[in-house]
């Protein structure tokens, strides 16, 4: 019964995916607005701050923003069955229609002038590349933990790709997180530090504490100061 | 076994893309290149097609490379891959862990992880950008300076900066694509 009531939702579910995949062209950005118009402001599947909380689990987590909202409006709306299906209906327009023109691309581009188009295409990617990272770099939180790691790897990135030494960018992405992470600890064994040196000073009833600054604090703050600053930043949030 | 490889590397690259299809370009391209699945211009050739078609990048690139090195069959398991590791990390935010990307130490990882894509993504473009307009693809390349490709980009970049600020919204990628094509046309075909 349950099955027979669903099916009809799974139906609908699947075919707007289907038509979400098959109409956005440039990436998962461009089919934000579609998804809002579609599940919020016609279907009312979803209210607009779940929608909103939505955006920012598929932005954060990995993979293409398509098939995180997908799996995720689909989940809500119909279970794991839901979610599968809507993944599938947005992968597979894609899925199709490259894989016919990847039959026939080789052949396609041997043409003489779609061998020039190309040449200029080819711009183009430099351009759309480009344009998407000075966005990415737009919306980072501009604090010294973040700057510093950026700057790292893209020096780090060039110098090792001009000289054709291969190291994977999955390692850059898991350092960073990772220092990401050990500057969070860092800043919470700070804080821990500090509350408990003025519950000290509190008790020896001494005068603030910036004067009690011990050895070590000090040792501290001239090693990491920029997890220092990164700390600070999330006991404010 | 070349079906298993596919699939391994795909699951891989859908297992750490940040940041969406822009970010998991250079995930793909130094995969790609040093397993020697594509060269560095069928790369870029194929990109400009991902972006003129719809559909997800990342499944679009999945489904091409994937079609090329193995067919049908190929192109299924590639797709499959980069897919897999999303549906089932979303599944799990949204059936159990809710408040996952709330917890401080999560965010501290992603705090680290973002600036890293943003500088991977610049460092892809400027990488490509030296290839396509000097001709540079490592220090051992010969510098051959590429005035067209240049004449191409500040006609792109107008282009953009007009429609940024004259019609008060971004050109779609598609366009850019399209007016590219033409000016490619254009410049290496007709003088």
């Amino acid at each position: 019964m349950g099955m027979k009531r669903k099916l009809p939702k799974l139906l609908s579910l699947f075919l707007s995916f289907l038509k979400i995949g098959a109409f956005t062209f440039g990436g998962g950005y461009a089919m934000i607005a579609l998804l809002e118009n579609e599940f919020v402001s016609r279907k009312k599947w979803m209210e607009k701050d779940e929608f909103l909380d939505m955006l920012g689990v598929a932005e954060s987590t990995p993979g293409p923003i398509a098939v995180n909202t997908a799996t995720y409006i689909g989940y809500k709306v119909a279970g794991v069955l839901g979610a599968a299906l809507a993944t599938l209906a947005v992968c597979l327009p894609a899925f199709t229609i490259i894989f016919v023109i990847s039959l026939f691309f080789d052949k396609f581009l041997s043409l003489k002038y779609v061998g020039y188009a190309f040449r200029g295409i080819q711009v183009a990617v430099v351009y759309l590349i480009a344009s998407a990272g000075i966005k990415v770099f737009k919306g980072l939180k501009k604090n010294a933990l973040s700057m510093i790691l950026c700057a790292l790897v893209l020096a780090c990135f060039i110098t090792l790709s001009l000289f054709a030494v291969s190291f994977s960018s999955i390692f850059y992405i898991l350092i960073c997180g990772m220092m990401g992470l050990s500057a969070y600890f860092f800043g919470v064994m700070r804080a821990r530090k500090r509350a408990q040196k003025q519950e000290i000073s509190a008790s020896e009833n001494k005068t603030p504490c910036d004067g009690a600054t011990s050895d070590s604090a000090e040792d501290h703050n001239e090693q990491e100061p920029s997890s220092e600053k990164e700390g600070q930043g999330r006991d404010e949030q | 076994m070349m079906y298993l490889r596919l699939f391994l590397t795909f699951l891989k690259i859908g297992v750490v893309s940040f940041g969406g299809g822009y970010g998991m370009i250079s995930v793909i391209r130094d995969t790609v290149l040093s397993q020697g699945m594509l060269t560095e211009e069928e790369l870029m050739n194929f990109i400009g097609v991902a972006e003129s078609t719809p559909g997800p990048i990342a499944i679009n690139m999945a489904t091409f490379i994937g079609s090329a090195k193995g067919g049908f069959l190929g192109a299924l398991l590639a797709t499959l891959g980069v897919v897999l590791p999303a549906f089932i990390i979303i599944l799990i935010i949204a059936a159990v862990l809710k408040n996952l990307l709330k917890y401080k130490p999560v965010q501290g990882f992603l705090g680290g992880v973002r600036p890293a894509v943003a500088a991977l993504i610049l460092a892809t473009a400027l990488l490509l950008g030296l290839r396509v307009f000097f001709g540079l693809g490592s220090v051992r390349s010969a510098f051959s300076f590429q005035y067209k490709g240049l004449i191409i980009l500040a006609a792109l970049i107008a282009v953009g900066l007009g429609s940024k600020y004259l019609l008060k919204r971004k050109a779609s990628p598609i366009v850019m694509i399209v007016f590219s094509a033409c000016l490619g046309m254009l410049f290496y075909g007709v003088f």
